[in-house]
């Protein structure tokens, strides 16, 4: 490819941040209407490159040329106005506005709200991206709010898209459609560049890629003519392992949750209607579905974080634990993983040794006073065990990567054997490496006899590890499925919402 | 335009040396205070911080002095360290002097020579109940702790002032609002003849050590703390965030009423309508400048007593008015925040 005809070409970028190099002399080229993909794992420096792009960061070295004239962005508004337009994975939209509100926040200068909401409307239909203008943020689902934030971009006609990591929110039905509205842009000369760490969905998707790996460039290719294998030795260095185990036929009835409806605790949260499911002795069973549908709410009911379910309506054995306080549902033998790390899964400032305190109620303390010596041993050995990488039992678990500290909170619970294990996203943001670790070491429970309850976005996760699935939408739990049974299709047609999945009816359920 | 620009990392270093320099920047802006107001800098400056150090007097007036800030302001550490604004800390020193003022009156020329205990105790009380009324606020009506525990300062000053009015009045004191003076039973013993330093000081040091064992060793202590930093956390573990609530001001309210009782029974020796020339509201400054740690607030609060001092021998030697200690306290505390601010903050042109 010429020089001159590139949409969009990077030249020997570099930028360090205090201790870690983030981008190393990092080249990059896309053509005008080329779908260039830009994979990498968690912390391989695909999110800085796309910062300098869109103008939120200054590189220390190299040069970026826009339709072959040198440019230096210095904020996201210069960015736009050269035409780049970029998609975030969190959502910059507020909550309490309407679509077209959100939309006129964005564009410059004062405008018609009724033609807005018309451009918006016809934008939408070009593109099969249809949403209601009228409607408030909060009502909207996952798909829905990824929509408006898609148009809002468009609207200001961008040559170059930037999606960063754009499908981790939706679901396989709606992964197609993004794709074909992707396509339909490529074909009018839109360039886009596609950040993703889905191997399958960009090779399915672009003609070619750009590997990153540790802040620089292992690979140049077209997907197309390689395997997700070949694909993920660029990307880590080596092919993740599966994780294996030896199932074992599933036992007694561990833990259940009988026909529990509940209001949510706040006020933007989702209700529960009628949720049974029943996890099993020797089990791992998945709740598959697009996060914000109800799975915060289900596990803080079974965690004891929100104890205001009905005592009967959720049991270990054959002991009711609704009503139960954390403290009460550990000593009964459950544990919990929760989604976010930093801030409730860990107490970001403390140190390794003194966060075991948040779960380990046993031989930590004498007349109350805290043990050091028995909490360095307790986390130096969980660090042993899991392969932590951290500075020390006294490094603060804010100091640890993503997975680093994922392996510790996994840790700190695998080693209680808990009876019931409880775990939501375990290996979101987390590395390959990592991420396949703590796979085995769930199923390896599993094989010890725990009752193990996962909640996922990844469906591939779930049907690698999984005996059995759920699947959850709207507040509602679908009937179980055995995974040896389960098509992808058929789980996300049931993600979707099979009894209808609007914003208007996701509201009134919410405010029932 | 300048603006505030987020550090990546802050300096642990500056977390330890903001306080010193807040108080570098206090003593220049004293000085210039002084060269403003006519007096000599150096002279004034002596008068201020060297002169109450030289005897054994001054020592022990410093000493008194640092008593109650200390005491408030290790009670105020623990609710800080818990995320509970509480800054009513006056209040419940008032409260408890009140309690223990009351009990201390109940005291008869054949009363033990350990009615005294009884004294501390009641001022401890005291200092809780006043404090329980804001956390009780709070718990159920999620009444803000800040705005509750600041009103209830002004309204437990009031019942002071009622009493000594009112039904304590002493009835051979010419009228004047001061209860009549204890009985030597009620009195916390003298330490040392000659100053006015009593066995309170021992009792402080007893103190400061089971609050920074508490605090860096307990695991009751660990669960406010967690509850403080990362409330998530916290109802992650199953603390309980009404027991953080509870707990810290229930401490913070006992501290107080001891720092209350402790005066009353100390250097006042009974109820008049100020017992204290806001030891509260200071130790909330001592409580930052020691960076909310025990050992910290030890080293702040001799400098918020030797201003007290220094305040009070400037206004005899130096003929300065009595509102130096405030501009002093005030200086201070905004020194500091600004020092903190820039341990997280740098300043840019935009």
């Amino acid at each position: 490819m010429s020089e001159t005809a590139a949409r969009l070409a990077l030249h020997g970028v570099s930028k360090r941040y205090p201790g870690v190099l983030a981008n190393d002399n990092v080249s990059l080229t896309v053509a005008p209407g080329e779908i260039h993909g830009l994979i990498g794992e968690n912390g391989a420096g695909k999110s800085t490159l796309m910062k300098i792009v869109y103008g939120a960061a200054r590189p220390d070295s190299g040069e970026m040329r826009w339709n072959g004239a040198v440019v230096q962005p210095s904020s996201p508004a210069q960015a736009r106005k050269l035409g780049i337009g970029m998609v975030f994975q969190h959502f910059s939209l507020f909550d309490t506005l309407t679509v077209v509100e959100n939309v006129a926040l964005a564009l410059p200068g004062k405008m018609d709200r009724a033609q807005l909401a018309r451009d918006i409307e016809a934008m939408g239909r070009r593109y099969g991206l249809p949403v209601d203008t009228a409607q408030h943020v909060y009502s909207l689902s996952v798909g829905e709010r990824q929509r408006v934030e898609i148009i809002r971009c468009l609207l200001q006609q961008p040559s170059l898209l930037i999606m960063d990591e754009p499908t981790s929110v939706l679901t396989p039905q709606a992964v197609e459609k993004l794709f074909g509205t992707l396509h339909q842009l490529s074909s009018e000369g839109v360039a886009i560049l596609y950040i993703s760490h889905k191997l399958e969905e960009v090779r399915s998707l672009c003609s070619r890629a750009t590997v990153l790996r540790g802040g620089r460039v292992t690979g140049v290719c077209n997907p197309r003519e390689e395997s997700v294998a070949s694909l993920s030795r660029l990307m880590i260095g080596a092919e993740p392992p599966r994780a294996t185990g030896v199932a074992r036929a599933a036992g007694a009835d561990q833990l259940v949750v009988d026909h529990l409806s509940m209001a949510p605790l706040e006020r933007t949260g989702k209700a529960l209607h009628d949720v049974s499911l029943v996890v099993r002795k020797s089990e791992i069973v998945g709740i598959a579905g697009v996060s914000g549908n109800g799975q915060n709410e289900l596990l803080s009911a079974i965690s004891g974080e929100d104890a205001r379910a009905p005592a009967q309506s959720i049991r270990i054995g054959n002991t009711a634990i609704g009503r139960l306080s954390v403290v009460a549902r550990r000593a009964l033998g459950l544990a919990f993983v929760p989604e976010e790390r930093l801030g409730r899964g860990a107490v970001p400032a403390l140190g390794l040794d003194l966060n075991t305190l948040l779960t380990h109620d046993t031989g930590l303390t004498r007349h109350g006073l805290i043990s050091q010596a028995a909490i360095t041993t307790l986390a130096r050995s969980i660090i042993e065990r899991f392969g932590v990488k951290a500075a020390g039992p006294a490094a603060a678990a804010k100091s640890l990567s993503g997975g680093n500290l994922q392996k510790f909170i996994v840790g700190r619970e695998v080693v209680k054997n808990p009876q019931v294990f409880v775990v939501s996203q375990p290996t979101w943001g987390v590395d390959v490496g990592a991420a396949a670790q703590i796979r085995q070491e769930i199923v390896a429970l599993r094989d010890a006899g725990s009752a193990v309850l996962v909640v996922s976005e990844e469906l591939e996760e779930l049907f690698e590890i999984c005996d059995a699935l759920y699947v959850i939408a709207n507040g509602r739990l679908s009937q179980r499925i055995a995974v040896r049974d389960a098509t992808i299709e058929q789980i996300g047609e049931l993600m979707g919402g099979a009894s209808g999945s609007s914003g208007v009816e996701e509201v009134q359920h919410a405010e029932a | 335009m300048l603006r505030l620009e987020a550090r990546p990392v802050p300096s642990r270093l500056m977390g330890y040396a903001a306080p010193v320099i807040a108080l570098a920047i206090t003593v220049i802006f004293g000085t210039l205070l002084f060269v403003a107001l006519g007096k000599d800098p150096a002279a004034s400056l002596r008068v201020f911080f060297i002169t109450p150090l030289e005897n054994l007097r001054g020592l022990s007036e410093v000493a008194l002095k640092m008593i109650p800030l200390l005491l408030c302001s290790l009670g105020l550490a623990i609710c800080y360290r818990s995320n509970v604004w509480n800054i009513g800390a006056e209040g419940q020193l008032v409260v408890g002097g009140v309690a223990a003022g009351g009990m201390a009156l109940l005291a008869s020329p054949d009363s033990t020579r350990a009615f005294f205990v009884l004294v501390l105790l009641a001022g401890m009380l005291g200092g809780m109940a006043w404090a329980a009324i804001t956390a009780l606020l709070r718990d159920k009506f999620n009444a803000n702790e800040i705005l509750v525990s600041l009103m209830l300062t002004y309204v437990g000053g009031l019942l002071l002032i009622y009493l000594v009015n009112g039904p304590w009045k002493d009835p051979k004191g010419f009228n004047f609002p001061y209860s009549k003076t204890f009985d030597a039973a009620a009195m916390v013993p003298k330490l040392f003849a000659g100053t006015r330093l009593s066995w309170g000081i021992l009792i402080v040091v007893v103190v400061l050590a089971a609050v920074w064992i508490f605090l860096s060793k307990s695991k009751a202590g660990f669960r406010l703390q967690v509850a403080g930093q990362a409330p998530l956390a916290a109802r992650f573990a199953g603390f309980s965030a009404r027991e953080g609530i509870w707990a810290s001001l229930l401490l913070c309210g006992a501290l107080s009423g001891l720092a209350g009782a402790l005066e009353v029974a100390g250097p006042l020796g009974q109820l008049t309508p100020q017992i204290s020339p806001g030891y509260g509201f200071a130790a909330i400054i001592v409580a930052w400048l020691g960076r909310l740690h025990p050992g910290g607030c030890v080293l702040a609060s001799f400098i918020m007593a030797l201003i007290y001092i220094g305040g009070e021998l400037s206004q005899s030697r130096l003929g300065l008015p009595a509102a130096i200690t405030g501009v002093f306290q005030g200086m201070l505390l905004l020194a500091l925040l600004t020092a903190d601010t820039f341990i997280y903050y740098r300043l840019r042109r935009a």
